[in-house]
This record gives structure tokens, sequence and C-alpha cells, in this order.
């Protein structure tokens, strides 16, 4: 058995721990740069406010309504995502990371242990609340697919927020009435295709034959699918690892890339704006490696311009520069970023967004030496210099060490600086739990 | 003062991990008869916080608890994992706001109460129930003083 626990509108949530005044209140959290609604309350979805609504043109709706809105707060966030994993991972030896607001738990053999799994689930979602403020669903299930399903089930069904599948006949009945895109692992383009086939509700598409499955979904992909909609586990189970600080490793394996991009709070068209940029996603993107032990051959560099400007060109350019060697040092990783820019940009246009993908990953201690990829003594002496700049931006946070193509992070006067391209975040709720500055107020 | 509340923190994390567990790297000579017997440093945050996943910091900016030694600019430790019991200093929810009391139950009706004469008792609304954040578990007050030293 699998059990999904899903945070109830988490950012929301995360946003109420902190200000009690907002529980019954509509709220709503917008994306990077303020652009549209990526988190509503009940109350703001009982308004009929849309997942994805551009800000600009709901606004006077939210203000109708007297709406709470709040800018991402993403340090906020990740650190209560971290504490709810933390509680979750008492109750079960794995628990894997599905996103910062979904965790599979391992419940194989839980059985035995727990004659009611439904009340322990029950126990796990209470706990969660209790320890953390956030308040979750949680959806017991012989296999991940259909533990999402239930989760979705324990959510629209508002009771105790815990469902669980425990006989083929539970799932089957739900199945019928879901219908087939709401099945996890089934795309848009391939419910497209069951839907033109007839075949619109979970409980259609488990009926067809396994070797169907196998032909018409993708192989291998539809095969498991098929099983998991059976009760058959087959998906892979990457469980986190924690080390003996009680930190969180997400697992890593299966990771085709890692990135850092974003948008901008204006449109930069500047050389030292755009590289000061690109450099500092650089910089991220290589600490987010470093911490799951893997190097990179490929850079990619994305640069976007507005999706509504007019002309024939694409609104997205990338450019890929490969490495002689896999690399995670952050000064090999920003030159070559650097590079793909410089390659890319062209003067006069103005852009929105820019990112750095690497990808082409291999774990770190394995790489294999690139024929100019310098020398042994090099290499180590490069590991040393990046463990130590980890673990000094580790203590004193948010980048304070980095190199000066990233731009400084504080001005002479100590404050910190705003890069000219940072996003607009009007809104953003102080990090309550993560800077000191801006520390949870009690009076 | 705040200075140096934020030194006393940042020492805690910061030396920490920093202490090698095995400090003997003389190539000839004698093995350090310490080695066999170096401890992890001690860890100030592990030791204060029983659980680190439900405890939360704040600032103090009020003075209603100055009476229980919590004053204006302290640091509490906010347990969320912990039962409020009579006597315990708690934060609560009142009429939408954080505040932190000591909770009291006086013939079977629960009162927050601050530590400071000027703030009356709050009597907990019985329709509304009492709605507890969490559990102050610790207050940590700098002394100021000294002048650094080198």
């Amino acid at each position: 058995m699998y059990a999904l626990v899903d945070c109830n509108n988490f950012y929301v949530s995360c946003e109420r721990v902190f200000a009690p005044q907002l529980e019954g209140r509509p709220v709503v959290v917008l994306s990077n740069n303020d652009g549209c609604l990526i988190a509503r309350s009940d109350e703001a979805k009982a308004l009929g406010l849309k997942m994805g609504e551009p800000y600009h043109l709901v606004r006077p709706l939210l203000e109708q309504h007297r709406v709470r809105v709040f800018s991402s707060n993403y340090g906020l966030y990740g650190d209560m995502s971290r504490r709810v994993v933390q509680v979750l991972s008492r109750f079960a030896v794995g628990v894997e990371v599905y996103s910062i607001d979904e965790a599979f738990l391992d419940f194989r053999g839980m059985g035995l242990l727990e004659k009611d799994l439904h009340a322990y689930g029950v126990r796990v979602r209470d706990t969660v609340k209790q320890h953390t403020g956030i308040p979750t669903c949680v959806g017991i299930a012989p296999t991940k697919t259909l533990a999402k399903l239930a989760n979705k089930l324990a959510r629209r069904l508002g009771t105790n927020g815990v469902t669980l599948f425990e006989h083929p006949d539970q799932w089957q009945q739900v199945l019928a009435q879901t219908p087939v895109e709401e099945i996890w692992g089934v795309g848009r383009r391939y419910a497209k295709k069951l839907y033109d086939l007839g075949i619109c509700t979970g409980a259609a598409l488990a009926a067809m034959p396994e070797h169907w499955m196998r032909r018409h979904l993708g192989g291998v992909v539809g095969q498991r699918l098929w099983r998991e909609l059976h009760g058959q586990p087959c998906l892979e189970w990457n469980p986190a690892q924690w080390d003996d600080d009680d930190h969180l490793h997400p697992a890593a394996s299966g990771r085709h890339s890692v990135a850092c991009t974003r948008s901008f709070g204006r449109p930069q068209h500047d050389a030292a704006v755009l590289s000061e940029a690109v450099a500092t996603f650089a910089a991220k993107a290589a600490e987010k490696l470093r911490k799951n032990g893997l190097a990179a051959h490929l850079v990619t560099v994305i640069l976007g311009t507005s999706r509504f400007a007019a002309g024939p060109d694409p609104s997205t350019h990338t450019a890929v520069v490969s490495l002689p060697g896999a690399s995670y040092d952050v000064s090999v990783l920003t030159q070559a970023a650097l590079r793909g820019l410089h390659r890319l940009r062209r003067p006069g246009v103005a852009y929105c967004r820019a990112g750095v993908v690497f990808s082409g990953l291999e774990t770190a201690g394995q790489k294999q030496l690139g024929l100019f990829a310098g020398t042994a003594p090099d290499q180590q002496r490069s590991q040393r210099l990046m463990a130590t700049l980890d673990g000094l931006n580790a203590k004193f946070g948010r980048q304070l060490v980095r190199l000066a193509a990233a731009g400084a992070a504080k001005k002479p006067d100590g404050k910190p600086r705003e890069p000219a391209w940072a996003g607009r975040s009007a809104h953003r709720s102080p990090l309550y739990t993560t800077v000191w500055d801006e520390l949870w107020q009690l009076r | 003062m705040v200075a140096s509340l934020h030194d006393f923190i940042a020492s805690a994390h910061v030396f920490t991990p920093e202490l090698p567990l095995f400090g003997c790297a003389i190539p000839a000579g004698f093995p350090s008869p310490a080695d066999d017997h170096l401890d992890a440093p001690l860890d100030l945050t592990r030791h204060l916080f029983r659980h680190p996943a439900s405890t939360f910091l704040a600032r103090v900016s009020g003075d209603s608890m100055i009476g229980a030694g919590i004053h204006p600019g302290d640091l509490v430790a906010v347990d969320r994992a912990l039962r409020a019991a009579h006597g315990s200093i708690v934060v609560a929810v009142v009429e939408g706001e954080h505040t932190i009391k000591r909770l009291q139950m006086r013939a079977g009706h629960a009162w927050l109460v601050a530590e400071n004469p000027r703030y009356p008792p709050l009597a907990v609304d019985h329709s509304v129930g009492l709605v507890v954040w969490g559990v102050v578990t610790h207050v940590i007050h700098a002394l100021g003083g000294g002048q650094p030293t080198g």
C-alpha cells in the first residue's frame, strides 16, 4: 500500500499559518513576478477564480470581493514543505517527495502493524495539521496511481480528508466516475486519443486489455498504467534520504535536468543586466546540481521575449553549450552560460525571461576526465572550493558568496540589493521562518 | 543587544559543522590521545528544540510577558507538537491575531493571563473556544554588555 499526502491549497495554507485572520477569507497567491494566480483558497475558488488567470485581468474581481493577494514567497513555502515532510517521515519507512506540496508514503507491510489503515491515515493528517498548521488530504491504495485517485476523492468529499481503497470494487466504482484525463499518467495527448476512441472514464480505460494499453499508450508506460489501475504496483519508488543532521535529500535518480528560470520585473535589453541575471541563475542551478551530487555536460541558456510582441520570431530562444567534461563548478558553468548568452542575445531586443538549464547529468564522483578538463589536482581544488562555497552560503544564506558576474548581494550600506531584473513581488509576506530580519513577530 | 543576539544564534550555527572529527594529520609523531575521544560539538539548536519540524522562532515585540522574563526584542521558541496545560505559556489566536500569554484554568474556564499588571486577563470566549497555536518552550534573551577583544 501507498499513501499520497497532498497539502490543501498549500501556498495559501502557509500564509494562513502566520496570519490566522485569513482563515475563512478568500486568499490567492500570485506566480513569480505577480503574473497570474497559482494558488487559491476554497473561498477564492468559490468566487469562480481560476488557476492561471492573469492577475491584471482578475484584479477588479479580487478587489470587489476583498480577496487577500500574496506574491509567491518560496522561501516560506519551501521551509514549510520541509517541515511537513519531516513530520511525515515518522509515519512510514520511506517518503518520496513528489512536489513541494505532495509526498508519497511507503505503506508496504503497514497492514501488519496497523489494523485500521484509515484511522492511521487520519492520524497522519491530524499530526501534520497539529505540528505544522498545514491541512492535508490522504489517499491510501495499493498503487501510487490509485493513491493519487483516492487522494482526489478525499479532497472532493471533504469529510475527514482520508480515503482508503482496499478492495478492487472500491476503486472500480470511483474509476467509473473519473474522466480519463484525471487519471495520473494520462497526458493531454493521450486523453484526446482516448476520447476519440470512445474511452472516456478511468473504468473504460482499465477495462481495455493489457496488451492494448501496451500498444496504444506508449509501450511499457501504458502497460505500467494498466497494472497500476489493477492494483499491481509497478512504478518506481524513489524515497528521500536523510543525512545525519536530519536534512532531507530528495531522490536525484530519474532527474534529467536541473534548471533555474525567471521572468523579469520589466523587459531587459541591457547586456550587463542580462549577464548578471544569467550568471545568477547559473549559480543557483549549479548549487542545486551539487546538492544532488550531480555534474552536467550541457548548459542551455534560454531567453524569452514577450509572447505578445509583434513580429515573426518565436518568443523563446535557446543556445546550448557543451562542456569538455561534466562539471559542477560554478565558474565553469557560469562561463559556459555567459558564452551561450553572448551567442543568443540580439542588441536592442528586450527580453522578459531568462533561464539556465543543465542537462547531460551524471553522478559527480563517476565523471569522466575530459581531454581539456584539467588535471586531477585542479579537480580536487575545484571540489574543495565548491564545498567551501556551499558551506558559506548555507551558513550566511541567499548566495552571499558568489562570482562577481552574478552581481553584488548587498548594497554598500549592507542592505540586500535588488537586481535590475528582479521580478515584481509587491505583496510578498515576510520570510517568517528563514530570514532573521523578517522573523515572525509576536506581540 | 539585538546584534549580539544575532551573534549568539549565528555562532550556534556557524561552528557546529566546522570542527573536524579527527584533527590528527601529523605524518610522524605520536597520535593525539584525544582522537579516540572526540565527540561531535554541542549543537544548541538540537539541545533546545525537541521537535525541530514543529518549532518556530518568533521575535517578541510587546511587554505583556515581562514578568515571565520575556522582554521586547527577545526570541521565543514555539513548539506546535506540545499540548498546552494549566500554567503553560502559549501563543494563542485571539480575534485573528497571535498573542503570547500564560494559560490558566480557573473553575473550568480558560484564561489568557499577561505577566504585566497593565494588561487585564482575558477570558476565553466559550463560543469561539481556545485556539492554541503552540506552546512557548524557551526564551532567548541577550544580556548585552562586554566588549569584543582582539
